[in-house]
């Protein structure tokens, strides 16, 4: 139960805030404008005068406000977010300075190509970066996040099929544990989806995806290091068959962490990867973006990748915008507004250089001993989904929880009590319950020392038998406790209305 | 390495905690192969002086607007930002928190995506909008999707006063989908006849506000005769500084309002990340692309905030999500907020007015220069112009005397001769009268 009793609603440092609706003092404003000087208007008939309903408040009251809101949030600056699949590692303030340079920052998509010759070298540069750590010939750099980057993928995949005659492959295989957006994607695509399942051990099934192969197939998305934490050992063999049936192979780069100056991704036999800069390459997550899907390409689906795309011609750079023109004859189109996700670009860029291939290196294999730590540390109480070694990420299964009348979703939010982000849950959806858990490289011994102690003693208290009420409570000391989803979605409130006019524009929108 | 917190004897411990003599052998499910040829020339780790100083220099080869007089805008606005703008979206708590799933310790993003939504409903006029789209090419090509479920037809009509990247992103997208776009041909006197073209096999029209070339257009008798035909009016603003002071679309009767929220949220910074705006009408809500932030109340009756409506997407729909898209545009569309906030009702109408008079300075500064002409007879703060000469050699002429002197349309349209002497120019609250003089005189030069 919550012991709030003071008059404000505030509690400590646990400050209640307003809407900013509700903070409305009509006709302030906390944005000086130098008076406009007196024009014949040239607006036609268009202008308007009607009230839009914006609240006008005082710069004081804004950014207290937002301070305030700020701190309902949890985030990686002030604690261990060991989100599976998600990357949640540092990311340094020297790439918000150097995407702040004015020579990147006031700089425009359309300006003469000649006098934004160190923007494309930027993203040349980072460009050669993404080829070279995965041996791979060519890379599309538009893709706006993961998701769209699979779509890129995808899209080359269909335009090098249609080039081909073989339009007539429709359907994309992807296996049961991939992330919802392989699906989705493909969906986008045109292409039916038919799902693969996995082994006992956690692996694509190489006989069941074998023996489903054939000549409907257009492409098979495998992520790797899989959803489960897993190496795919025989992901070789497995592009080796897609190709021999002639079709090609997508690999969701979502978990690229675990493999970065380890392994050349072409050496895997993939045509197509979406790099997640915001997770491999330390760009902030912003509370759900903005990010970057880097998509990198084999020589066979190079020639399709869509506009825009740089093109060095001697000392000079040049861009390719127009799909059909040009150096883009076989481009499939475009899939992203002006020059792509460029303030990325230049962060990761910041973080590549400072890290260096040796740094990157080392990376990637402290993300692996940090998971890899968790798994000996917590097999103590918890259950791991599957045997043997994790990569950068390892699943528990609900195995432990089981007759303690203590879920997956119990344990989670009373790590929130605990001053921990609980990992990702239910994800993989192949694992019973599961709790899926990447440290990443930024974590510190004493950091996941601390998180395993907590773990450790929750589980030791779910076993206890009599402890699934107290749970159930959890969290008790977070903004809030735990919130009505299902109210939320059977009466979806989705803005703010001033009190007075709600039952007339329920009315309206009933009408 | 400053971003790596374990030292060897960590790593030592931690190595036989797990059980294995070294690091490669935690490697050891990959296949020789795939590890054999990581050799990479590349460089080693640099200190922060070593790479403040490689990026600096290639941030010095760029013409920047902070430093050169700049008309640019073609979709992508040079306005003010307040310094207490970028100091709120620095906070380490929004920059690097994720996306809200775990709602308890989220609720600061959370509020302020709800209070997104319906700052976007506002100034659209629509009832709802979603959390964000990747930018406004990308929402709109959603919008032609969506449309295209809502009605259960497959083909969408894109008027030539469109941006053409909206255009070709949209285009895209349909042809991947198996439906048609038909694109009309760049209307650079806003002549177009789009009524005329509605069928019944139609989705949706797409339209834009201001539209490409500057023009003004009030789109009321179009949408009444989508409704009628029974499609969607899909009206797309670039410039959504524009809202404050023109009938929104809402206004006019659109169905779904898409849009580019940089020119409010975030610098040029060549292009991008911007944010997708969406907006539509309530009673389409389960149709729509993205996330939602919706409200609700804890244990304790305490409102609070949620992600809601998630039957849609792709992490519960798989395949028959209405998106595909995970990762949005969550900063932007926070800077995007503040900025509404700071500026609120009055200083958002304040801003608009400012452009406004600012591209009339220009145009009557242009319209002394001869051989000029300002082709939207009503514009925003941008309008296209017809020059007696092609206009992207005045464009390189006019950047060799320091100035960004707009967008040349040929950069658009390569095909098209007849828009080779047709450039875009836009002026924002950023330029001073000194700024169009300067433009004014450098014009005249380049044109004697």
């Amino acid at each position: 139960m919550s012991t709030t009793t003071t008059t404000s609603g505030h509690r400590g440092l646990q400050i209640e805030q307003a809407l900013i609706f509700e903070l409305d003092t009509p006709g302030s404003t906390a944005v000086d404008l130098p008076a406009a000087p007196k024009v014949r208007t040239r607006l036609g008939s268009l202008r308007s005068d009607k009230s839009i309903g914006l609240p006008g408040l005082s710069e004081p009251e804004v950014v207290r406000h937002y301070t305030r809101l700020s701190q309902k949030n949890y985030s990686i600056d002030t604690g261990f977010y060991p989100l599976g699949s998600c990357t949640m590692k540092h990311n340094p303030r020297l790439n918000e300075k150097m995407a702040r340079l004015p020579g990147f920052a006031d700089i425009h998509p359309f300006q003469p190509v000649s006098t934004a010759q160190g923007a494309f070298e930027l993203i040349d540069t980072l460009a050669h970066w993404l080829k070279t750590l995965t041996g791979m010939p060519a890379v599309a750099m538009s893709p706006a996040a993961g998701a769209h980057g699979e779509l890129c993928g995808l899209m080359c995949i269909r335009a090098a099929h249609e080039a081909n005659g073989q339009g007539a492959r429709k359907i994309v295989l992807v296996p049961e544990s991939a992330h919802g957006t392989n699906p989705a994607t493909a969906a986008l695509c045109g292409y039916q989806v038919e799902s693969i399942p996995a082994s006992a051990l956690g692996h694509v099934d190489l006989s069941v995806l074998k023996a489903r192969l054939g000549a409907d197939i257009a492409a098979v998305m495998i992520t790797n290091p899989n959803t489960c934490g897993l190496f795919e050992t025989e992901c070789i063999e497995i592009a080796e068959a897609v190709h021999v049936a002639g079709a090609y192979f997508y690999m969701d780069g979502a978990n690229f962490n675990a493999l970065v100056g380890r392994v050349r991704i072409a050496d895997l036999g993939v045509d197509a990867m979406h790099i997640n800069l915001h997770k491999t390459f330390s760009t902030p997550h912003g509370g759900g973006g903005p990010g970057a899907g880097p998509t990198v390409l084999s020589a066979a689906l190079a020639a399709f990748a869509p506009v825009p795309f740089v093109v060095k011609a001697g000392e000079n750079y040049a861009v390719a915008e127009h799909a059909g023109h040009g150096a883009a004859q076989k481009a499939f189109g475009r899939m992203k507004g002006f020059q792509g996700q460029f303030g990325v670009f230049v962060r990761a860029l910041s973080y590549i250089l400072a890290m260096g291939v040796d740094g990157l290196k080392q990376a990637s294999g402290d993300a692996v001993i940090n998971a890899n730590y968790l798994r000996a540390k917590l097999a103590a109480e918890l259950t791991p989904a599957f045997e043997g070694r994790s990569m950068h990420e390892v699943v528990f299964d609900d195995r432990f929880l089981k007759n303690t009348g203590v879920s997956t979703l119990d344990i989670a939010k009373a790590l929130i009590d605990e001053g921990f982000h609980p990992m990702t849950m239910y994800f993989p959806l192949v694992v019973h319950g599961a709790l899926l858990m990447e440290p990443t490289e930024t974590e510190s011994k004493a950091t996941l020392d601390q998180f395993i102690a907590s773990v450790l003693a929750l589980a030791r208290r779910a076993k206890q038998g009599d402890q699934a009420e107290w749970f159930r409570a959890a969290p008790r000391l977070a903004p809030r406790r735990r919130l009505d989803e299902t109210k939320a979605a059977r009466k979806p409130v989705l803005r703010w209305r001033k009190a007075d006019t709600t039952a007339e524009v329920a009315k309206q929108a009933a009408e | 390495m400053r971003y790596l917190p374990l030292s060897d004897e960590n790593r030592r411990d931690m190595l036989a905690a797990i059980g294995v003599g070294s690091v490669d052998e935690l490697f050891a499910d990959i296949p020789a192969a795939a590890k054999a040829k990581a050799n990479f020339s590349l460089p080693n780790t640099q200190s922060e002086i070593e790479v403040e100083r490689i990026l600096s220099a290639m941030a010095a080869k760029n013409l920047n607007a902070a430093s050169a007089p700049s008309f640019l805008g073609a979709g992508n606005y040079r306005h003010h930002t307040p310094a207490s703008l970028d100091y709120i979206i620095q906070r380490g708590e929004f920059l690097t928190a994720y996306t809200p799933y775990q709602p308890e310790i989220a609720q600061g993003t959370l509020q302020a995506i709800y209070e997104f939504q319906t700052q976007v409903a506002l100034i659209t006029g629509m009832e709802v909008a979603n959390a964000s789209m990747y930018d406004g090419a990308t929402a709109c090509a959603e919008a032609a999707a969506m449309a295209c479920r809502v009605t259960k037809r497959a083909k969408v009509l894109i008027s030539g006063g469109v941006h053409p990247h909206y255009r070709d992103v949209t285009a895209t997208a349909m042809r991947f989908l198996d439906m048609q776009a038909e694109c009309l041909a760049p209307d650079p006197m806003a002549v177009e006849d789009l009524i005329g073209r509605i069928g019944p096999d139609l989705a949706c029209v797409i339209v834009q506000t201001p539209g490409f070339f500057g023009h003004l257009q009030d789109f009321s008798a179009l949408a009444a005769a989508c409704h009628t035909a029974g499609a969607l009016l899909v009206v797309c603003v670039t410039e959504p500084v524009s809202l404050g002071l023109l009938k929104s679309p809402g206004d006019m009767g659109a169905d779904i309002v898409v849009g580019e929220g940089q020119s409010i949220a975030t610098p040029t910074s060549f292009g991008g990340p911007g944010v997708g705006l969406f907006a539509t009408r309530e009673k389409f809500i389960r149709q729509m692309p993205g996330r939602l932030a919706g409200e609700t109340t804890d244990e304790d009756g305490r409102r609070g905030w949620v992600l809601t409506l998630s039957t849609r997407e792709q992490h519960i729909r798989r395949e028959k999500a209405t998106s595909n898209i995970c990762t949005n545009s969550g900063l932007i569309a926070l800077a995007f907020s503040v900025h509404m906030t700071l500026l609120g009702e009055a200083g958002f109408r304040r801003l608009a007015e400012l452009n406004h008079v600012h591209a009339v300075l220009l145009a009557d500064r242009l319209e002394q220069v001869k051989g000029v002409k300002i082709l939207p007879a009503a514009f925003f703060n941008e309008f296209a112009v017809q020059l007696p000469i092609p206009a992207a050699g005045v464009v390189e002429a006019l950047a060799k005397r320091g100035i960004l002197g707009g967008v040349p349309a040929s950069r658009f349209y390569p095909t098209y001769p007849e828009l080779a002497n047709t450039l875009l120019l836009a002026a924002t609250e950023m330029n001073s009268a000194a700024d169009i003089d300067a433009l004014g005189a450098a014009l005249q030069e380049v044109l004697s």
